[in-house]
């Protein structure tokens, strides 16, 4: 029997996994939402960023056991067919140099201005500042982000 | 002018028309004099989908297909490639179609990613392939309408003849172009005419990437597949003892397999692996030297001192000039090591069948991984296939197959298809590092402030030739002497992003500074003295960079900053060429309440051609941020050859609120292009410690510069604007 019931992308999921299994790895193993990225693994780069009711949060740190009946978004959720303002914008902008880490900057920053739809450029560089490009796109990040925001 | 290419009508194309329907070209990467096409039918093609990834095919509807057999790793040849091809071919960019190429040595040259060497390599080969694409598909529609092919034109994939008023799309000539023999010349456009090379085009994979699709290794899955994670042994150390009890215990842990210096735990999922890896029990026992940083340290003041050196250039006579000066300036650099750090850390999928093999994931040599499977397995290349993913970063990490040839291990001792994943502890601790290098730079200067004696001597852990001995300031010094000693050490490096010239660059920028400021001179006018003279009584041999594309980088650089003309704007210059391309840098720093205020890297670029500004102003700006993070914060010491820093924790990345303003220019010298992957690191370091120096009077001679007590107390900040 599937121990876990997980709502995400607007649908339920039954999946059978032992209790600390991180939400980024129940995700990317037994869901085949790949989209999500792993890289750190401990809260520190961002790459994993999904929505936990509406929240931006780090999923490789994220027990599947403390995700209950919450609300899950992955960036496969974020829009029907990729039309989301901020993934809009970042096609827009052509943000990603090898794109791995976008996905993660993606989630943080349609999060990010469903709270702050007016953001000053320091706050969208606040924001920002918890995901890591190793490429160097932050001057294009911060473009997509203004320019999304522009748009919500 | 438009040129004209020679080809013998032998080696040239032939095309296959098809009861399929398409029009398939199919052209070797080879030869740039001599582009060896050869006869494919598209049946034959089609039936086989993996020769099909040599060919330019263009469908009955007028739709466009290219194959890129360079692997894309966010350098953007992925656009690039196609972006030539279609100038051109005339075709329509939005008919264009790019699908990523599997290794294929018969069919492709140079299929890696390294060196920023992909596009002038590929250049002339990517034109000739759509010049003569266009020709037979002009023939086809003279001959159909029956008119002179001279008077037919060619736009946005449409062929039009104006005296008769005809006009067709490329799809409705396919048929007839199939029939058509191969050009023995074919014309190159004028590159005035450019209509997509030169424009800002989008990534091809846009979309894929903003909605999560699965691009990269990390994202392959197949059903059935074993994943598998590996404790590799510190440097200098191999396995003793393995107790593997408790993480076999664990749920979902299929096996333990021991090889070489590595334990792998191998599994139904991701997460058991990386529980049970740490209940892994190893002991290890020295086999070779167990190195620290202390060591590194002793090691490298002793070499310096006493090593037996590599003479890599010897002008005049350095010693009795020296001796000689009217002034001496000497300083001692140093970078320690860094590992590669790509988002998308080392994984690949493996399955051993017998005497075959298959293979998916990053690579930036798929050759390598290939021949490197072969080499272990004791089996023919041939019996392996590579499918290249889409690469979450490389920056010169995935040009080892190590991690492939794991990967085949795994599979071979299991006997199942693996994918072998590795943490970012993995990724910080298991080698392959940028090498630790200490430099010693030595300068004599006459009575007028003219430096006429050089000396660069350099020690790298497992650097190879840590100097480039005829690159700038070579040629235009009277007295050089180049010398490199290498450490053979058990901590494994491998090329990273601009190898070498990534920390020399920097050394060596700042120490000219510092020689300017002796002579005192102005730090631009300095250099420019110096090529003068090198432009116009070059010193030695041969030198590995062109005086004037550099004069040009550095003129326009120091006019674009509006160099020494804001006296409350201190500024640092680094000028440096590499991969064929010249980049000047200038740093802005701003007194600010008295604290210095990092805004701006002014960068000037000479690549020739600019193939796409998107992606050009992509890489130098990543490029600068790069290296300025790697400068300021990137740091790996050891322990018992082991890393201290184990993620990104404690070795830090740059992030968003550390970047300053960068203004790219590109200089347009009329040269064909050449690779931006890497050139515009390298100034970075320099121009940055030498605006820091303007700023404060600190200079910074290692990196990284925040744990430099010269940093400590400046109170840097870094804003945009």
């Amino acid at each position: 029997m599937p121990n876990y019931n997980l709502k995400i992308n607007g649908k339920s999921h039954a999946v059978d996994v032992q209790d600390d299994t991180p939400l980024l790895w129940v995700l990317r193993d037994h869901l085949g939402l790949v989209g999500t990225k792993f890289s750190c693994g401990i809260a520190q780069c961002g790459a994993c960023t999904v929505h936990i009711n509406g929240t931006a949060t780090f999923s490789c740190v994220l027990p599947v056991s403390s995700v209950g009946k919450s609300e899950v978004v992955t960036i496969e959720g974020l829009s029907e067919d990729g039309d989301h303002p901020v993934q809009k914008a970042w096609a827009e902008v052509d943000v990603a140099q090898c794109g791995y880490c976008q996905a993660g900057q993606i989630m943080t920053a349609a999060a990010f201005l469903e709270e702050n739809p007016k953001p000053s450029m320091d706050e969208i560089d606040n924001a920002m500042n918890r995901n890591i490009c190793r490429c160097g796109t932050y001057h294009k990040i911060r473009e997509a982000v203004a320019l999304a925001a522009k748009s919500i | 002018m438009a040129s004209l290419t020679k080809a013998s009508r032998r080696d040239f194309l032939k095309i296959a028309g098809s009861s399929v329907g398409g029009l398939v070209i199919g052209f070797s990467w080879f030869s740039c004099d001599s582009p060896k096409m050869e006869v494919v039918s598209t049946a034959e093609i089609l039936a086989n989908a993996k020769s099909f990834n040599s060919y330019l095919s263009i469908s009955p509807t007028g739709d466009v297909v290219i194959y890129s057999p360079n692997p894309e790793l966010g350098q953007n040849i992925k656009t690039s490639f196609p972006m030539v091809v279609a100038e051109e071919l005339e075709a329509d960019w939005t008919k264009v179609r790019v699908i990523q190429a599997n290794l294929d040595t018969e069919k492709y040259d140079r299929q890696l990613t390294g060196g920023s060497g992909a596009m002038p390599h590929s250049w002339e080969r990517l034109r000739k392939a759509g010049a003569t694409a266009k020709f037979v598909l002009v023939a086809a529609a003279a001959k159909t309408w029956n008119v002179d092919a001279s008077e037919i034109t060619v736009e946005k994939g449409v062929i039009s003849h104006k005296g008769s008023g005809k006009s067709g799309h490329f799809g409705e000539f396919v048929a007839e172009a199939s029939t058509m023999t191969a050009p023995e010349e074919v014309v190159l456009k004028d590159k005035k005419d450019f209509k997509i090379i030169g424009t800002p085009v989008k990534n091809v994979d846009t979309k894929e990437m903003y909605t999560g699709k699965p691009l990269y290794g990390l994202d392959f899955y197949r059903e059935g597949m074993l994943h598998a994670m590996i404790q590799r042994a510190p440097f200098g150390m191999k396995i003793k003892a393995v107790d593997d009890a408790a993480a076999r215990s664990v749920a979902g842990i299929s096996d333990v397999v021991t090889f070489g210096t590595s334990v792998a735990v191998v599994g139904t999922s991701t997460w058991p692996l990386m529980k049970a890896k740490k209940l892994l029990r190893i002991e290890y026992e020295p086999d070779g030297a167990v190195e620290s940083t202390a060591d590194h340290d002793r090691i490298f003041a002793d070499l310096m001192v006493n090593g037996k050196a590599d003479v890599k250039r010897n002008n005049g006579n350095f010693d009795a000039a020296f001796k000689g000066a009217a002034q001496v300036v000497t300083a001692e650099y140093q970078c320690p090591f860094v590992a590669h750090s790509p988002m998308e850390p080392e994984n690949f999928f493996a399955h051993v069948q017998g005497d075959r093999v298959e293979l998916i994931g990053p690579t930036q040599t798929p050759d390598r991984a290939r021949q490197d499977t072969a080499t272990l397995l004791g089996i023919p290349p041939e019996n392996i296939t590579v499918e290249i993913t889409r690469l979450g970063g490389g920056f010169g990490r995935r040009l080892r197959a190590d991690y492939v040839v794991e990967a085949v291990e795994v599979s071979r001792a299991v006997n199942a298809p693996v994918k072998v994943t590795w943490s970012r502890e993995d990724e910080l601790t298991g080698g392959a590092y940028r090498p630790a290098v200490r430099y010693r730079f030595e300068a004599g200067l006459d009575a007028s402030g003219n430096m006429v004696a050089y000396k660069l001597r350099g020690v790298g852990m497992n650097a190879g030739n840590c100097t480039r001995e005829n690159n700038f300031p070579s040629g235009a010094v009277e007295n050089v002497l180049i010398e490199s000693i290498e450490h053979k050490s058990t901590i494994t490096t491998n090329a990273w992003r601009a190898p070498i010239t990534n920390f020399l660059a920097y050394a060596e920028q700042s120490f000219l500074d510092e020689v300017a400021l002796a002579a005192g001179k102005d730090p631009v006018q300095f250099r420019l003295d110096l090529l003068q003279k090198a432009k116009t009584s070059p010193v030695g041999e041969e030198l590995g960079y062109d005086v004037d594309r550099m004069i040009g980088v550095v003129k326009a650089a120091a006019d674009k900053s509006n160099w020494g003309k804001n006296p409350d704007v201190k500024q640092g210059f680094s000028v440096y060429f590499s991969h064929r391309t010249y980049v000047a840098q200038v740093a802005d720093i701003a007194m600010e309440g008295g604290s210095p205020v990092l805004k701006r890297v002014t960068a000037v670029t000479d690549c020739g051609m600019v193939v796409n500004p998107i992606g050009a102003n992509h890489q130098v700006r990543g490029g600068i941020v790069d290296g300025m993070g790697h400068a300021m914060y990137g740091n790996l010491t050891f322990e018992n050859g082991v890393p201290k820093q184990k993620n990104f924790d404690s070795y830090r990345l740059i992030r968003m609120k550390e970047v300053p303003e960068i203004d790219t220019h590109f200089l347009d010298s009329g040269f064909d292009p050449t690779g931006l992957g890497e050139p515009a690191l390298p100034p970075t370091g320099g121009a940055i410690a030498n605006a820091i120096f303007a700023a404060t009077g600190r200079r910074l001679r290692s990196q990284p510069f925040i744990e430099q007590k010269e940093f400590s107390d400046i109170k840097l900040e870094i804003k945009r604007g």
